[in-house]
């Protein structure tokens, strides 16, 4: 083709720059997100001081003298006061964070991959196939979550892997909902069409279509779950229906310092305030890979 | 021109021969099941019901009709994107599904692509362009190199540049781009056949006619064959060497393009026609030439569709179901065109239509 | 509209029959033998066998899934393993006592949050309406067991004007100021994630009316602004009744935690003592029960939904 014909065909030939793949825009659009930003330094740390527990963590997190118990906040040696055993609270919040991040991040990861290869599939069949997934979906529907996740819990008996299994439970439907519900709509749309008019096998088109479509809102869902899971694991445990004691995690430390209430206040609600608070950190995370995912919103 | 899109490995030889037309397409049908609610009686839309028709090498064969009336449907059939009730479909002598000497549907699809119509969707947002355009020839079976290339040489031959484009997001492209883009991506496995399926009906004027250039000096090029499915009578008209009229899931009228325009012999041809505004003060129209609304695809009725805003209808015509009948180069479904059909208007009608042939 | 009612309810029907199956399988999920759960512990094994037969857990399972079925249709939830005392009764005052906190809070969430959601939606964009939204927004984050330790901490033991725990009336229902009093925080936490999530629902609703084409034209004939208003209520009012159901369901399934805190004999706090006595058929008659009530909530929902707005009915 000549010069002349190329620019008549394409009056806006720009320089031949190459434009960055889609995930890394992504990554670029994230970086530019200040309230993202932030909220992800803030959960790094979360979990950065969890997993460095045994380095940083001034005391031994189960081990504490009845001579020092309810100290307040600001005793030396104990920044964050003890206990009604006497236990360092700094210390028990640090090593908590394992198992509460664990107990919320860990059922969310599982019901992602479960339901939503199963959302994708009933997404994909036909009627009766996604008639029978969603039905059965429903029913689980029909439970609150909390009322399920307590009665699983309860019926399974105590430990971390009956937590994990009971939230996993109560999550998949809802993963489930939204990965089918974004492949239907996505599975109307002309391309797969075009994609279908090809020789190309329904696996091919599933993945290759599909599938990096499909990603983004069940991301941006699962991270907003894993915010609801971190709330509801620790309230499993705040009620007595997870770890065993003296294991250190923010709901049951919630429940024991209850003992406290009338006589150190303030630390009965401090291991609230780390579920609070990381919460808070994951739902923002979660708008901010919203609006970085939406791939129409100009760079500026 | 550098080189012809077609190669060895890709695409269909032809096997017909000039006289083969290149596509047979038997008495199509499909009705879809409508639930009106779980107590609603199973209804069905007959989107498609009968239709008949054949494209020659090297012609371009145009659809029109209101919306409705079932040319997606149909061309979405062709392709199996939605499976045919009934019909048979026969490409280059070979019919789909006929055994030995049948035609696959594997084969079908190398030979048979498809133009959508510009919309948000119709290319993958989150692919690049490149890619999209291999994706056809990756499917198929080529190996990487080998398919960036011609998917880079296609993007070259429709005007955007691999470099500049090949990288890109197709929200990054305008209108007309797109088009290309999804010209390319109907080139790529070397298709004899290209239905265009309102593949200019969503760009501005000025575009619509770079896009209408570039598919012109494509076929010639490439000697491809055209499907041209429209609701712009104009556009149809400029490019098609014949036109197919339907309504409501059936064949009105189909014969040579110029013929149906200037003379046409069923009465929904002439109020189409008709409804086109003209700026010329002496062409007023009075009032509007179609009656009444378009009646409900569930469920027709027996008898010729047309009949309830048809200001011709008679007896007949609540009764029988028309035929199509030749008169001249085209067939048209009308029993006023059928001398034998026992409408009282069929003899001036055809009358009339005749001595309209030989004046012109 | 009487069609749509008809489908609706029938559909409802498998829904609660798979309720059930999942309710009456959580017997079987415990470790070990179901009947095992269901002895004390000293039992010799001619009695287990005994008490399996009389218990008909001999029986295939899908046989004791209908038996247990048809007792449950007609009410008789079993007996309770801790203190033999039927199920039925005791869940029936400790649902009462859940509902006398959670009508009171679903209504507040309702009410509070829909005008939160009316004055941002109409505020658009101005500090009223980021302030209104952040609101919603700390609602709905917070853990509904922490805001009420909170709130013990602050209106309890810091200031004493409000009892930490129990429920005063012996009926449930508040005769007195001081009976109203012990209520106070157990509502206001519940209400809270509720509230959140209406005000959001209806912020949305009502932009998404208020920037329709038709309102600049119904304005532009001098509409008074309280028939729009009116308008914009009815229509925000629908999406909010929806939210509604599923918040009612949360706040009656998820009030074990707040009940806890707070010490109030209601069907949460019956389920949990019930995990911790592992009184199967306690814990299994709460949870058909209440599961129940939750879908025919959302019946009941879609149902006056439907009535108002003849759009929902598909």
């Amino acid at each position: 083709m000549t010069m002349t014909q190329l620019q008549s065909a394409s009056p806006s030939v720009s320089a031949a720059t190459k434009a960055p793949g889609y995930w890394r825009s992504v990554g670029q659009r994230l970086m530019r997100d200040r309230v993202g930003i932030a909220s992800a330094l803030v959960l790094l740390a979360i979990v950065v001081s969890a997993l460095a527990a045994p380095l940083i963590a001034p005391h031994d997190p189960n081990s504490g003298s009845v001579m020092t118990r309810l100290s307040p906040i600001g005793t030396p040696g104990h920044l964050l006061g003890t206990d009604a055993t006497g236990r360092d609270i700094l210390s028990r919040l640090i090593w908590g964070g394992r198992l509460s991040l664990l107990s919320g991040i860990t059922p969310v990861v599982l019901a992602t991959l479960i339901g939503g290869t199963l959302g994708i599939i009933a997404g994909m069949s036909g009627r009766l196939v996604n008639g029978i997934i969603m039905r059965i979906t429903d029913i689980f529907f029909a439970f609150p979550s909390i009322l399920l996740a307590v009665a699983i819990s309860g019926v399974l008996g105590n430990g971390l892997g009956n937590t994990l299994v009971s939230l996993t439970v109560v999550f998949v439907p809802q993963v489930l909902r939204v990965a089918e519900s974004a492949t239907v709509q996505i599975a109307r749309q002309d391309y797969v069409d075009a994609a279908r008019a090809t020789t190309a096998s329904r696996l091919l088109i599933m993945t290759s279509q599909v599938l990096p479509n499909v990603l983004s809102p069940i991301l941006i869902f699962a991270t907003s779950l894993i915010a609801v899971s971190l709330v509801v694991a620790a309230g499993l445990n705040f009620i007595g229906l997870g770890v065993a004691p003296p294991a250190a995690e923010w709901g049951s430390m919630l429940n024991e310092l209850r003992d406290a209430i009338y006589i150190n206040p303030t630390l009965s609600i401090l291991p609230g305030v780390m579920i609070v608070a990381t919460s808070v950190c994951f739902n923002l995370l979660s708008d901010s890979l919203g609006s970085a995912m939406n791939i129409r919103e100009t760079d500026k | 021109m550098t080189q012809h899109i077609r190669t060895e490995s890709l695409g269909l030889p032809d096997v017909g021969g000039p006289a083969q037309p290149l596509l047979i397409v038997r008495d199509l049908k499909k009705h879809f099941p409508v639930r009106s609610g779980l107590m609603g009686k199973a209804e069905k839309v007959h989107a498609v019901d009968g239709v008949s028709f054949r494209i020659g090498k090297g012609e371009t064969l145009g659809i029109v009709g209101e919306s409705g009336c079932g040319k997606s449907t149909t061309t979405r059939l062709l392709l199996d994107l939605t499976r045919r009730d009934a019909g048979e479909i026969i490409f280059d002598g070979r019919g789909l599904g006929g055994g030995r000497d049948g035609i696959s549907l594997k084969e079908l699809r190398r030979g048979m692509q498809m133009v959508f119509q510009d919309s948000s969707t119709s290319l993958n947002p989150r692919a690049r362009i490149l890619d999209i355009v291999m994706f056809p020839l990756r499917a198929a079976g080529v190996d990487r190199t080998k398919a960036r290339d011609r998917a880079s040489m296609l993007l070259d031959r429709v005007g955007l540049h691999p470099h500049a484009f090949g990288h890109r997001f197709a929200h990054e492209l305008s209108g007309g781009q797109r088009q290309r883009v999804n010209i390319a991506r109907a080139l790529a496995t070397a298709p004899r056949l290209v239905i265009l399926d309102e593949a200019v009906s969503a760009l501005d004027k000025s575009v619509e006619a770079d896009v209408l250039n570039l598919l012109a000096d494509l076929k010639a090029e490439e000697g491809l064959t055209y499907l041209f499915i429209s609701h712009d009578l104009g556009v149809v008209r400029e490019v098609s060497d014949r036109v197919m009229v339907m309504y409501l899931g059936q064949i009105a009228e189909i014969g040579p393009a110029e013929t149906i325009y200037d003379r046409p012999g069923h009465p929904y041809t002439r109020a189409l026609l008709a409804a086109v505004p003209s700026l010329d003060p002496a062409k007023q129209i009075a009032e509007p030439p179609l009656k009444g609304d378009p009646p409900n695809p569930i469920n027709p009725e027996p008898g010729c569709r047309f009949r309830a805003r048809c200001p011709y209808a008679e007896g007949v015509c609540k009764a029988v179901d028309p035929a199509p009948v030749p008169v001249g180069e085209v067939e048209i479904s009308c029993h006023m065109c059928n001398r034998a059909s026992g409408h009282s208007q069929a003899a001036d009608w055809l009358d009339a239509l005749t001595k309209e042939t030989a004046d012109a | 509209m009487i069609r749509y009612a008809l489908i609706r309810i029938l559909s409802a029907i498998p829904i609660l029959l798979g309720v059930s199956v999942v309710s009456f399988g959580l017997l079987f999920l415990q470790p070990g033998n179901p009947v095992e759960a269901l002895l004390p512990l000293e039992a010799s094994p001619q009695i287990a066998e005994m008490m399996k037969q009389q218990l008909g857990f001999d029986q295939p399972v899908w046989r004791q899934y209908l038996a247990w079925l048809q007792r449950t249709v007609q009410g008789d939830l079993g007996v309770s393993l801790y203190d033999g005392l039927p199920v039925a009764g005791q869940l029936g005052g400790a649902l009462f006592n859940t509902m006398v906190l959670a009508v009171p809070a679903a209504v507040l969430a309702f009410v509070l949050g829909g005008a939160l959601g009316l004055i941002a939606g109409y505020h658009r964009n101005t500090w009223i309406d980021r302030s209104a939204s952040a609101l919603a927004i700390v609602g709905v984050s917070l853990p509904q067991y922490w805001v009420a330790i909170v709130l013990v901490v602050l209106f309890s033991v810091t200031v004493n004007w409000l009892p930490a725990s129990g429920m005063a009336s012996p009926d449930g229902i508040p005769r007195s100021f001081s009976d109203l009093a012990n209520m106070v925080m157990p509502v206001l936490a519940l209400m809270l994630v509720p509230m959140g999530v209406v005000a959001r629902v209806v912020r949305a609703s009502v932009q998404d009316i208020l920037s329709q084409a038709f309102i600049a034209g119904l304005q532009a004939k001098g509409l008074a602004r309280g028939r729009i208003l009116r308008h914009v209520i009815r229509n925000a009012m629908s999406s909010a009744l929806s939210v509604m159901g599923l918040q009612f369901g949360f706040l009656i399934g998820g009030s074990i935690l707040i009940e806890v805190v707070f010490n109030w004999p209601g069907s949460g706090q019956l389920l949990n003592l019930a995990i911790f006595r592992r009184d199967i058929p306690v814990l299994q008659g709460t949870v058909v029960v209440v599961a129940g009530l939750f879908v025919l909530t959302n019946l009941a929902i879609d149902l006056a939904q439907a009535a108002i707005d003849p759009r929902m009915r598909r």
